[in-house]
Formats: structure tokens, C-alpha cells, sequence
């Protein structure tokens, strides 16, 4: 990592306070729809795959980063080994979870299947909210050596641009080049599994027609494991870049994914797209929202944009029920 | 004009074993009190042509998803290449080699002529994941191979200008035609067409009716063929079963059961006869 962060004040000019405090708000919009996206694409694989809605989403997603903390920091394997750890658990959480409990479910109403998820994302909460414990942990960082790791992750070494004397200024976290860089990987490992392999045709085919997809000769049923293994290993990944953040991983960290609803129910719950541009449009309104609301809504009181993905929610509902790309058959509870 | 001929394109269609291809035996179906079947019995040899004809609700479609692993008969047993397929799931029996068109087009409108049929080949795809991203050794192989397989049976099918097309886009006939080969392409031992000629006008019927005369004629598989237009009947059928309310009426070659009073009485609706202890066995 560059120490000192870089200044390229000289070169590039110096930025107003405004364009700083734009600019940056870009950057945190940017660093949320990285996140969501990951949670968001696993939720509507398996949406589309097995037309389960999955509300297991958060508990998947807490249970990657604890796992990740734990293999990282309290086994003292470091962060490589703990992100590894904690994509395969929680790959195979998901895959058990399809196997074990909503198999036996299938032609089942969606309503019970949701709240069959509901119910299974609540016990494996309180099950790892109680092996994190009361305070905040730390996830590690790529150059941490494990045992006595910084407690605030991913150092302090951001890259700053346009910084004009300490007044201006866009500083952009490590973590947020790492959440890009992770979130454009997994979307063009995705694109070329569902275009090129053989499952992954099997798996668009299963998404429009399970019975089609079976005459066939696919297995729907390992379509439907794959789905949760995908889903299960997005939410641990999104779990882990959640935790990089400076309050670490506690036990609210799983709100986070509560907002793939919103993002899903934005872009639409059947298609990948659809959940990158609700992302986007989710990270960017709550960004947005937390720079200026402050300045130009103060009467809104403090923290307001853990709000607005849920008030953009029910805005885009009343316009477009079926989300901005989503198709119209899609159920909704 | 083509240039390679079904069978070359295909080496893996078609059955070398000895005995029928399909034995239909005795099988009842019943859905809360409405019996669908009821005590049909048949058998399909290799290289023969199988149509199953009846008025509407006759339990002709029911039979294909008894066939297919879709429905489970309560009564009765159907084996397969000589194995009993009665609990296989319907996947395997696909990958048994059992292909289907469907009565109402059933393909992917979501996707491209070339992976509908691409799909078709899932059974035979033979690489993981992994070696797919990398193109690399046995997935390079396979891809092509199969790649080779799903162009000629483009090319059989005279479906060239569309193949990049979205099958969502393509007029009703097209999409018949990439049905067919999406069937084609799973390398069937034995091949269910569910009335490939519906809701087509005439030029289109023949086109159809040709490509199943050559698929006949190149490949030499079984198919059972369900189909109301009875020109392609008596003009395609080697035997002809004549169904209506779940039961047999008779079985024989096309001119036999076109002549057959209780036939013509069965779609004119007036009462008639139906066969109420099956021979066993095809006419």
C-alpha cells in the first residue's frame, strides 16, 4: 500500500470544498453499490433459479464475516485464508440450506417459503450474533500478519486526490478500490458462467422453465443447489467488505443486507442488470443523502439515509411495481 | 445444400440394442377421479414411426408425460432401452435419450436459436466450470464438437439466418423448427413429437413432415409422433394407435385404423367400441 497516501494537488488542480464533498459522496455511493450489488445478484440468482425469495440474505452475509474475522484474526490465519474460509462456509451454508430445508418445500406456496427463510435467517443470526459478542471485531487487512492486527481495518492509507492544502480533497478508502475491484469480478465471473459453461445455460433455461429445462436432461435440483452455493458465497464476500469498514463487524452489520430488498425491488427481481442499476441508484441516494441532507434538511434529523433506500423503495413500488427492468409476471408478497 | 448427412452429425443417436425400444404395458392414470389413461399397452421397435392419434382429452399428451417422467401412472409399467423407467426422474430419462417437442412451443425465448440448442446438448457437455472460463483442454474439445453438432443440425433444419436471432422474435413455423432441433440436438434414441404440425398453413406442414421423413430416414430412431392433421399421419406413420377416453380403440397400420368404424365414430363423437384387454404388442 503507498504510504502517505498520493497527492496529485500539482497535477490534476486543486478541488473546491463543493466539488470535494460531491466527489466524495460519489465515492461512498460507489463503495455501498458495490456491496449491494454482490447481495443483491446472489438474491436474484436464487429468485430466479428456484423462485424461492430468500430473506436468509443478512444471516448468510454475517456469518461469512465472522467467519473471515474469526479464521483471520482470532485463529490468526490472516485475511486471505479467512476471505477463503469465509466464501466456501458460507457457499456451503447456502447450499445446505437449499438441501436441508427448502427442497422438501418445493410447489409450496412462495409466501411460506419466504417466511420459511425469514425464520432461518433470524436463528442463524442469533447464533452468530452471540459468537461475535458485544463489541466490534476486526476482519484483518491484506497486509495484517494475523495475530495483533491493527483493530481499525485496512489501515490508514487512502489515496487522496485533489487535495488542496487539507481543505478540498477527495480521499478514497483501500477498501473502496477492494469492493470495486471485487464487485466487477464477480459480475464478469458471473456473465461468463451463465453465457459459456454448460451450467450456467442449465441455469438461465431452468429460470424460464423448470419442467422445459428437465425434458432436457438438466437436474433441476443441482441447478437449485447451485443457486444457493452462489448466493451463499456473494453474501459471505459482501459480508467480509462490509466488515473492512471503520466500525467493523458487530451485530448490526447484517442491516446492511436488508437493503438488498430495496435494491432488488428497485431494479427488479429477475435480472442482474436490473440489480446493478438498483444498486446504483440505492448506494447513490443514500451517499448523496448523508452529505447534503445534513446541510439542506436538517430538520430530518441525524442519520436519514439509512432511511431513503427504503422511502426510494416505496417510491419506485408506487410508479413501477415490477421494478425498472424487471418483467411483469414476477410475484410479489 | 447440405453437406453432412443427420447420422454423421449425430454418431451418438439412435439405438444399437436388441428388443423394443419402448414397452408400453398396461398403465392406468388417474388425476382425482378423472382417469387420463386406462389400460394402455404398446410398443415401439427401433427405426419405427409410432403416431398416436384421438380426439381432444384423449390422453395423448398424458401418455408423453408418462413417457418423459413428467406423471407417474398408478398402474401399469414402461421400460426404456430395456430398463424400467417407471420412478426415474424425468432428467435421467432425458439424458436416457428420450427427447420431446412440446404441443405448445416450449423453448427458451430468452435466448438465442444457438444456445436453445446448445442446451439441448447439456447431457453431452462434458467440462466443469473452471476448464469452461479457460477454454482449455477437454472443455476446447467438447465445445467444439458439440458446436459442430449444433450447426449441422442448423443447417438440416435450413435455420442458418436465424441462429443468433432470439427465438422470442422468430414467426410461430421457425419456432417449431428450433423445437425440433433443440430435440435433435439431445442425440435421441427415441424422439416424442407432440403435434409438430399444429397451427401451421400447409407449406409449413409439408416443410415439417419432410424434415421428420429425413430424420427417419438418416438417424433410423424411434419416435412417436402425436398429431391431429391426418395427411401427416397416413403420410409418416408406421402404426397408428387410435385412442379416446383414455383407452385404446385400436392399433394397426394407417389405412386399417383410418377405415376402423369405431375411429371415425370416436371423432364424429357417436358411441363406439374400445379395447378392453390389450394384445400387447404393436399390430
Amino acid at each position: 500500500m503507498i504510504s502517505g497516501g498520493l497527492d496529485f494537488g500539482v497535477t490534476m488542480g486543486a478541488f473546491s470544498i463543493e466539488t470535494s464533498r460531491f466527489l466524495q459522496a460519489v465515492v461512498e455511493g460507489i463503495a455501498l453499490a458495490g456491496i449491494y450489488t454482490l447481495i443483491a445478484i446472489g438474491f436474484v440468482i436464487i429468485y430466479k433459479s428456484t423462485q424461492v425469495l430468500s430473506f436468509a440474505q443478512p444471516a448468510l452475509l454475517i456469518m461469512g464475516a465472522y467467519m473471515a474475522s474469526y479464521v483471520s484474526i482470532t485463529l490468526g490465519f490472516g485475511f486471505w485464508v479467512g476471505i477463503a474460509v469465509a466464501v466456501v462456509l458460507s457457499g456451503a451454508v447456502g447450499y445446505l440450506t437449499e438441501r436441508a430445508v427448502l427442497r422438501p418445500m418445493v410447489g409450496k406456496p412462495v409466501f411460506a417459503v419466504a417466511i420459511l427463510t425469514i425464520g432461518l435467517d433470524i436463528a442463524i443470526r442469533v447464533v452468530v450474533g452471540d459468537l461475535i459478542g458485544v463489541s466490534s471485531r476486526a476482519i484483518g487487512t491484506p497486509t495484517s500478519e494475523g495475530f495483533g492486527a491493527p483493530s481499525l481495518p485496512w489501515g490508514s492509507t487512502p489515496v487522496r486526490i485533489g487535495d488542496a492544502g487539507g481543505l478540498g480533497g477527495v480521499v478514497i478508502q483501500p477498501r473502496v478500490f477492494a469492493i470495486v475491484f471485487t464487485a466487477v469480478v464477480a459480475v464478469g465471473l458471473l456473465l461468463i458462467f451463465f453465457n459459456r459453461s454448460r451450467w450456467g445455460l442449465a441455469m438461465r433455461g431452468s429460470s424460464f422453465d423448470q419442467e422445459v429445462a428437465l425434458a432436457q436432461g438438466v437436474n433441476v435440483g443441482r441447478v437449485a443447489s447451485l443457486a444457493w452455493i452462489i448466493g451463499g458465497s456473494l453474501a459471505g464476500v459482501a459480508g467480509v467488505l462490509a466488515a473492512t469498514s471503520f466500525t467493523g463487524l458487530s451485530q448490526s452489520s447484517f442491516l446492511i443486507a436488508l437493503k438488498a430488498l430495496p435494491v432488488v425491488v428497485v431494479g427488479g427481481l429477475d435480472s442482474i442488470g436490473g440489480a446493478i442499476a438498483g444498486a446504483l441508484i440505492i448506494g447513490f441516494s443514500e451517499s448523496f443523502t448523508s452529505s447534503y441532507q445534513s446541510q439542506y434538511f436538517p430538520w430530518l434529523g441525524d442519520n436519514f439515509s439509512q432511511v431513503v433506500p427504503y422511502l426510494v423503495m416505496v417510491i419506485v413500488l408506487i410508479f413501477r411495481p415490477y421494478g425498472i427492468s424487471g418483467t411483469k409476471d414476477v410475484e410479489r408478497i | 445444400m447440405r453437406t453432412t448427412l443427420l447420422s454423421e452429425a449425430l454418431p451418438d443417436a439412435g439405438w444399437n440394442g436388441s428388443g423394443p425400444l419402448v414397452e408400453v404395458d398396461d398403465i392406468h392414470l388417474s388425476f382425482e377421479g378423472v382417469k387420463a389413461i386406462d389400460g394402455v399397452s404398446f410398443e415401439v421397435s427401433n427405426h419405427e414411426l409410432f403416431a398416436i392419434i384421438g380426439p381432444n382429452g384423449a390422453g395423448k399428451t398424458s401418455i408423453f408425460n408418462c413417457l418423459s417422467g413428467v406423471y407417474r401412472p398408478q398402474e401399469g409399467s414402461i421400460r426404456f432401452l430395456g430398463n424400467s423407467i417407471i420412478s426415474t426422474k424425468p432428467w435421467k430419462i432425458a439424458a436416457m435419450g428420450m427427447a420431446r417437442t412440446f404441443q405448445n412451443i416450449e423453448l427458451f425465448p430468452n435466448m438465442t436459436v444457438l444456445d436453445n440448442l446448445m442446451l439441448g446438448r447439456h447431457s453431452s457437455l462434458d467440462y466443469g466450470f473452471v476448464s469452461a472460463m479457460v477454454r482449455a483442454g477437454r472443455a476446447e474439445r467438447s465445445e467444439t464438437q458439440n458446436r459442430q453438432i449444433v450447426e449441422a443440425i442448423i443447417q438440416f433444419l435450413e435455420l442458418e439466418p436465424v441462429r443468433k436471432s432470439y427465438v422470442a422474435m422468430l414467426p410461430y413455423g421457425i419456432q417449431k423448427r428450433v423445437e425440433l432441433g433443440r430435440a435433435l440436438a439431445m442425440s435421441p434414441k427415441l424422439l416424442l413429437l407432440d403435434e409438430p404440425a399444429a397451427g401451421m398453413n400447409t407449406e409449413e406442414t409439408e416443410d415439417m413432415a419432410r424434415f421428420i421423413m429425413d430424420i427417419k430416414r438418416e438417424l433410423g430412431i424411434g419416435m412417436i409422433l402425436v398429431e391431429h392433421d391426418m395427411r401427416v399421419v397416413m403420410d409418416l406413420a408406421d402404426t397408428v394407435l387410435a385412442m379416446d377416453f383414455g383407452k385404446p380403440i385400436t392399433i394397426g397400420r394407417p389405412r386399417d385404423v383410418q377405415e376402423n368404424e369405431d375411429v371415425i365414430n370416436a371423432y364424429l363423437g357417436r358411441p363406439h367400441a374400445v379395447v378392453e384387454t390389450q394384445p400387447g404388442g404393436t399390430a
